[in-house]
């Protein structure tokens, strides 16, 4: 491990991202966010996905300029990507019609570096990954986890300052994950690893814990460093070790804290509610979860982090989970732990047809867009709304992806609760029973 | 087996549109010129002894090596105006934004009614020489061969996935490399199909473009065009057939020596992250691979490209992207700019037409059209009776399939053509109405390409459809209506668009065919654009081919586009 030291390698101040829309007000990706790396530490970016962790370090990585804000790579402000940052991408991003070799020459080509040197280096960068034999390959030939190796000894062959990945091991298996996790833990507590710092963004706490010295903790809406962190474990760390429990505990309550002025406004639409994104979640895990929670061992009440085991689910699927459940006044989220409430004890327990009607009365008092929908579609006389207009109010106060989104969201659940019909041809609401 | 290629021309939503009224003036504005350049400089050439054609079969190999390098010397053309004109539309929105529907409307040209004047332009261009003749033939070769090839271009560039940009700049490749490092290679699949249709329907424009008459001018350049048009004359039909088998063998040896090989190269390139089963390679790629010399000329061929391709051309590096607003006020003086040149074009337009054209006769163009309009429709629905269920019955065979497929291939680059005199030759024996008879040929050689997309689309029907359409017994009626029809539809639907397109290009040959001096006429825009051709008169040719360009245009966006868009929102898995 290199040794830390205090001069800054990154520093990143009120940096602030803003989704430009004409019609309203900007809305906010990043807002205010602050942070320095150091020499010799590996740090964990933790969030949910949509939160801006990837955007805040696609700004490190000089692919984005921020609205307003400044990093400073070096002491010096940042116009590209800079020299001496290299980056390993979820999706591997390897180029397809290169061999592996050739994969990994790519940035020492992009600096003009003479072809026997590059030649060497590679070599180098892929014994230490471990990909030996298989540089003649391509890419398509590879499993997932050689794949993200390849990544690995393209970002390491240029000898980096800062190595930066976005969510690395999200794409692989779990097996395959660990794997890879643990021989880059390795590498870099032998020393053994070109690069002096390290920046991961993640979703998964247990990895963040796993592997970094400190942990920024992110909120969402606007993605802001909410809690910093640090992670005082020797390595090799031991999932099982009580401290590292704790920790991972601690993070779970406090990513599951409400926010201080925590809002659920007297329901109504006749008030204009803060329109909010709808989690991509779908009725059959809403159902499922509550008939779990509802049962035993949890009896209405669970740990998150233990239920995330046991369920097998990651901590991007559980939360929205509860999170929405938490919207529609089936449970709570406190602390770390997830407790049904009465609505949510009665979902679980009702038969099909009942559990529509809990749905959609529960839709109808706290999603203010699916009641806004029915509520249109009652006023018109032949029953029919085109979804264009629900969407461009929609835009006005997010993106239009996390718009199309939310009104797929919108669709499926209110035809769930069948509170109304939808024609994919026409793009048209309409009423079952005018229909 | 190479995938189904999207047509490129319906991979973008738009409904007809001013900007395609802006093209239309632009494309004529400059036909008109040319026709004007054309007319006001008609020189009598004495015929020069070079061009001379002589019907002896021996000569055929000669005329056939000639018309082969047209060919590729047009390709030559059509590659550097792919990498230029797509590159300026993709790199620059403003480019685009004029660039885009100008492609759009010269797709849908007829360029075959516009031969007979580049003709002269180019000879006008080369008082006298072989050269003038020989440009406008590839010129004619290049019109059929360029705009889907830089479309094809434009979208890959447009669709770069976006991790691979990111990496891409992030590791700092220059402009120069990434442009070889990921923007070629990520088009490569698609603009070597793309480039390989185009050499097939090339092959049509080639034989009709080497030898034209003009009022009483005839051109004639040594080849198999010229060979076939001086056979027509002489009622040779031994010629004819020696002509065809000469064609025959040079398509096959382009087939074998040059599409197989790229194709079956170009597969690498394809962006896919699993592998997939792959075809065998085709014998030459094996030939190269396995044979030591050629496979070290291969290797310092590449090391050579990559040398070149690789190089840090130090133009600066792009600055991160920032969100700013464009420019206003330099978007509304481009467009000021654009309205006065298109104000002028529209002047210089109707001044060349108002001379010549009464209303009248451009309601009597109109009607025309509607009869080729109809032998379209009728000729599309007939091919497709045939050749749906002739194709999924070989497509789900996957041995048939890959026997076949090469085969539908090698037919479509056929130049039809060569095959209308022994049709025409029937037709005047058994004394048949042209009206009728005549047509067949529109879609002689464009039909394959419905063969060939629904032998596609039914090999790659899933599997467990099928099972599960049989298991639950469904047969005859419903099993077409339910589960093969919607399967094969965007295939189909990709090749009906360019069967439909071939066929209005082919009835200006179609519909006026003459063997001897027997000349049969069937009534419609294409018969209507060739006398008119033939007779010299520029304003009729300009009217008739506008008329062809709009019935191409409001076909192509009235009924494929949305039925293309409907199968694959609905029809795709």
């Amino acid at each position: 491990m290199a040794e830390i030291t205090d001069a800054p390698l990154l520093e990143v101040r009120g940096c602030r991202q803003a989704y430009h829309k004409d019609s309203a007000a900007d809305l906010l990706v990043l807002d205010d966010v602050a942070l320095s790396l150091r020499q010799g530490e590996m740090v964990a970016l933790l969030g949910r996905s949509g939160s801006g962790k990837s955007t805040l370090l696609r700004i490190i990585a000089g692919l984005l300029r921020p609205t307003a804000g400044e990093v400073l790579w070096h002491g010096t402000a940042l116009t590209g990507p800079p020299e001496g940052v290299a980056m390993v991408f979820q999706s591997f991003a390897l180029f397809p019609w290169l061999t592996v070799q050739a994969n990994v020459e790519l940035g020492l080509e992009a600096r003009g570096i003479p072809r026997a040197e590059r030649t060497s280096r590679a070599l180098a960068a892929i014994d230490l990954i471990g990909l030996d034999g298989f540089e003649n390959a391509y890419p398509k030939e590879l499993s997932g986890g050689m794949r993200q190796r390849v990544g690995l000894a393209r970002a390491l062959v240029v000898h980096p300052d800062l190595l930066l990945m976005d969510e690395p091991f999200s794409a692989l298996d779990v097996l395959t994950a660990e794997t890879l996790r643990t021989d880059l833990i390795d590498l870099w507590v032998e020393g053994r690893l070109p690069v002096k710092s390290v920046l991961m963004v993640t979703h998964n706490i247990e990895e963040a814990v796993l592997m970094c010295d400190r942990i920024l903790v992110f909120s969402a809406n606007p993605g802001r460093v909410a809690h910093e962190l640090a992670v005082p474990l020797a390595h090799p760390r031991n999932r099982q070790d009580p401290a590292f429990r704790q920790l991972v505990e601690d993070i779970y309550a406090l990513m599951t804290r409400r926010p201080a002025p925590a809002a659920p406004a007297a329901p109504g639409p006749a008030q204009p509610a803060a329109v909010v994104p709808l989690h991509r979640v779908g009725t059959n895990g809403m159902a499922g979860l509550m008939e779990a929670l509802a049962g035993p061992p949890y009896n209405g009440r669970a740990d998150l982090p233990a239920l995330a085991a046991t369920l097998q689910l990651e901590l991007d699927d559980l939360f929205p989970l509860g999170e929405t459940l938490q919207m529609l006044g089936f449970a709570e989220l406190a602390e770390g732990d997830i407790l049904l409430t009465d609505a949510g004890r009665r979902f679980a327990g009702a038969d099909t047809d009942a559990r529509k009607a809990l749905f959609a009365a529960a839709l109808r008092a706290h999603v203010p867009l699916v009641a806004t929908i029915r509520q249109v579609l009652d006023e018109r006389w032949n029953h029919r709304a085109s979804a264009v207009r629900f969407r461009d109010e929609l835009e006005d106060h997010m993106s239009p992806e996390y718009a199309e989104d939310t009104l797929r969201v919108a669709i499926a659940w209110g035809r769930y609760a069948e509170l109304y019909g939808y024609d994919e041809e026409a793009e048209q609401f309409f009423l079952e029973e005018a229909a | 087996m190479p995938r189904s290629p999207l047509p490129t021309l319906i991979a973008e939503r738009r409904g007809p549109n001013l900007w395609d009224l802006a093209a239309a003036i632009v494309v004529f504005a400059v036909l008109v010129g040319m026709a004007r350049v054309a007319e006001g400089t008609f020189l009598p050439i004495a015929a020069p002894h070079a061009l001379a054609i002589s019907l002896d079969p021996a000569n055929l190999p000669a005329y056939a090596a000639r018309t082969t390098l047209r060919m590729f010397a047009a390709m030559a053309a059509s590659l550097l105006f792919t990498f230029t004109y797509a590159t300026a539309a993709a790199k620059s929105r403003r480019a685009a934004l004029v660039l885009i529907p100008l492609l759009d409307i010269l797709q849908s040209v007829p360029i075959l009614g516009f031969l007979t004047f580049t003709v002269v332009f180019f000879i006008n261009l080369f008082p006298g020489q072989v050269m003038g003749l020989e440009l406008a033939s590839v010129f004619a070769i290049f019109t059929s061969q360029a705009w889907n090839m830089a479309f094809s271009l434009y979208q890959s560039l447009r669709t770069l996935p976006a991790d691979l940009e990111e990496a891409a700049i992030s590791f700092r490749l220059t402009p120069w490399q990434r442009f070889w490092r990921l923007e070629v290679p990520f088009a490569v699949p698609g603009l070597v199909w793309n480039t390989m249709m185009s050499m097939s329907g090339g092959w049509f424009f080639v034989v009709a473009s080497e030898a034209v008459t003009v009022g009483n001018h005839s051109w004639t350049l040594p080849g198999i065009g010229s060979y076939v048009a001086l056979a027509l004359q002489k009622r040779d039909l031994p010629a004819v057939g020696w002509a065809i088998l000469a064609m025959l063998i040079v398509i096959l040896l382009y087939d074998q020596l040059l599409f197989r090989p790229l194709v079956a190269w170009s597969e690498r390139f394809r962006f896919e992250t699993t592998a997939a089963a792959e075809a065998e390679d085709p014998w030459l790629l094996r030939l190269i691979r396995r044979t030591a010399v050629l496979r070290e000329m291969g290797a310092a061929l590449r090391l050579a490209v990559n040398g070149l391709t690789g190089l840090r051309l130090a133009l600066p590096l792009r600055p991160a992207r920032a969100e700013l607003p464009p420019s206003r006020a330099v978007d509304r003086a481009l467009l000021a700019l654009l309205l006065v040149a298109l104000a002028f074009g529209a002047a210089r337009i109707v001044q060349f037409l108002s001379g010549s054209i009464t209303l009248g006769q451009v309601g009597q163009v109109l009607v025309l059209g509607l009869f080729t309009l109809a032998r379209v429709v009728v000729l599309i629905l007939l091919a497709s009776l045939i050749w749906v269920p002739v194709g999924v019955a070989i497509g789900l065979r996957p041995n048939w399939a890959r026997h076949v497929q090469p085969w539908v291939q090698f037919l479509a680059a056929f130049p039809a053509n060569l095959l209308f005199p022994p049709v025409v030759l029937l037709i005047v024996r058994f004394r048949l109405d042209p009206d009728i008879w005549l047509s067949p040929l529109m879609i002689l050689g464009t039909q394959w390409y419905i063969l060939f997309n629904v032998i596609a689309g039914a090999a790659a029907f899933p599997g467990d459809l099928r099972e599960a359409a049989s298991s639950f017994g469904l047969r005859g009626r419903l099993w077409w209506l339910r589960v093969m029809l919607p399967g094969i539809l965007p295939y189909y639907v990709t090749g009906a668009i360019t069967a439909s397109g071939g066929a209005w290009n082919a009835a200006i040959v179609a519909e006026l065919a003459s063997w001897g001096s027997t000349t049969l006429t069937a009534r419609g825009l294409g018969a209507y654009i060739a006398e008119a051709t033939a007779a010299g008169n520029m304003a009729q040719v300009v009217l008739g081919v506008a008329v062809m360009s709009g019935f191409v245009v409001l076909f192509n966006r009235l009924l494929w586009r949305p039925l293309y868009e409907f199968a694959a929102r609905r029809m795709t898995l």
